[in-house]
């Protein structure tokens, strides 16, 4: 077991195994999100308050989800890198910030579509809403904290020391914006808070769910792979791998 | 060798001696805030009535920037000149020294605000009753970030221009202060017990002082190495 860990330390490995994984990943993840958005648009029956406008709940909650799960990996490969100096910690942690972000930005506009009909205004400091946006200024952080450096090492170790403190802090701020909003109006809108779904609904929210997971594995294999290269450029495997 | 806590306190007295024999730099984040309150009656509406709604919000605003301001200065004069480096050779661990200098940067510009801010409230129309919370909450606020700013501080030390990015990282994670801060000082203001958001203020004040001096510590550890 050990020897599998210490494997995956070492960059012609990872970028092997990424290359591996990558196609397979894609292509679980194109079966997954194909049958839920099928399934999830077309034939889920409509929601008896919202209609067929809570449709967008099978693009905008996994990309919810996935935008917290993305910057807890982008913490705990960081925590990797700065704790036992495994450098394939923080390729992991800069190749997955961007993803979470565009997840999180993913969040963000369809929650806001699907705003426009049930509050009729595309923006309302809805308290899930502004954490989320909250979590995108996060990770804005840490993008750009990572290139100010000009020495790579140090760039990687600040912004997983930065990935750390955020990720103390979101679980802070989520619930503090949560307080901020039910004190200063009440429950004047619709909220998710949704009883059961019924299985005809859920079946694709999960399915969804999954293919999202599988399709950020995918990228992340993709990306990590151009980050392993380009950290690793001037080693033999680099050259020998290209030549090939 | 000294003890630490002996460290502590020359640390506290160099720092404190230092701020004084600079006034301008003192003053100048006060006079900051002072100029951002009084953008607001400007843009907004010289009615106090109104005033006194936003009040709170403006006030914590004010305050979250000017801290922000003098913050970028924490470690950089003297990462530049090469003091940081001799104080972490020094043998002290190297927390203490960030704990001296964190809690007299507050003491320079977060408690210095603090005695300012009547002034500011009463030209935005808070009612004197409403006082004590607002001392309180901006005390335990600008506290708070005064140890979230160090985190930021010590990681982009080593920057040329740190500053702005500084405030891109500081922020986000001050935004609980604002809503806890503010939230109290309206309370007060209203006339409704604001120990709740107080009681929130106060955790994360303790939870922010106790696990911040680590983070920066870290933080600082990797620019200078």
């Amino acid at each position: 077991m050990w020897t599998w860990f210490y494997k995956l330390a070492s960059p012609p490995y990872v970028y092997r195994v990424a290359a591996l994984l990558a196609p397979w990943l894609l292509a679980a993840a194109a079966l997954l999100i194909g049958y839920g958005l099928i399934d999830g648009l077309l034939f889920a029956p409509p929601d008896y308050q919202q209609g067929n406008a809570f449709r967008i709940i099978y693009v905008h909650a996994p990309a919810a989800w996935m935008s917290l799960f993305a910057y807890t990996t982008m913490a705990v490969a960081g925590a990797i890198g700065l704790i036992w100096h495994i450098k394939m910690g923080h390729a992991v942690a800069a190749a997955t910030a961007p993803i979470g972000a565009s997840f999180t930005l993913l969040a963000l506009v369809t929650g806001s579509l699907w705003g426009r009909p049930m509050w009729g205004t595309y923006w309302a400091w809805d308290p899930r809403l502004t954490s989320e946006l909250i979590l995108l200024f996060l990770y804005v952080g840490v993008l750009s904290l990572r290139p100010a450096f000009e020495d790579q090492g140090r760039g990687d170790r600040a912004a997983a020391l930065l990935a750390l403190v955020g990720v103390v802090n979101v679980p802070i701020i989520h619930y503090s914006v949560l307080w901020w909003n039910s004190l200063h109006q009440g429950a004047t809108v619709a909220k998710f808070g949704r009883p059961a779904m019924p299985g005809s609904m859920l079946a694709p929210l999960l399915s969804m769910l999954a293919g999202f997971m599988l399709f950020y594995g995918a990228v992340l294999c993709q990306r990590l792979r151009g980050e392993v290269l380009n950290r690793e450029r001037q080693s033999v495997w680099v050259r020998e791998a290209m030549k090939s | 060798m000294i003890g630490m806590f002996s460290a502590l306190r020359l640390i506290l007295q160099r720092e404190l001696l230092l701020s004084l024999r600079r006034p301008d730099q003192l003053l100048q984040p006060l006079v900051f805030f002072l100029i951002v309150t009084t953008l607001f009656p400007l843009a907004l509406s010289p009615q106090l009535s109104l005033l006194r709604d936003m009040a709170p919000g403006v006030l914590w605003v004010a305050a979250l920037l000017s801290s922000l301001l003098s913050l970028d200065a924490l470690f950089r004069g003297d990462a530049e000149d090469g003091t940081l480096e001799q104080l972490a050779l020094s043998g002290q661990a190297l927390s203490v020294i960030v704990v001296g200098k964190t809690v007299a940067h507050w003491l320079v510009s977060g408690a210095a605000l603090v005695v300012m801010s009547p002034l500011v409230a009463i030209a935005l129309g808070i009612p004197l009753a409403a006082f004590p919370t607002m001392l309180a909450s901006l005390a335990l606020g600008t506290f708070t970030l005064s140890w979230l700013g160090a985190i930021g501080a010590g990681l982009t030390v080593g920057l040329r221009r740190g500053s702005v990015l500084l405030s891109l990282i500081v922020l986000p994670l001050a935004m609980p202060l604002l809503i806890f801060g503010a939230n109290a000082t309206d309370r007060a203001i209203a006339g409704v017990n604001p120990a709740g958001a107080m009681y929130f203020l106060a955790a994360l004040c303790v939870f922010t002082a106790t696990l911040a001096p680590f983070a920066a510590t870290a933080a600082l550890r990797i620019t200078l190495e």
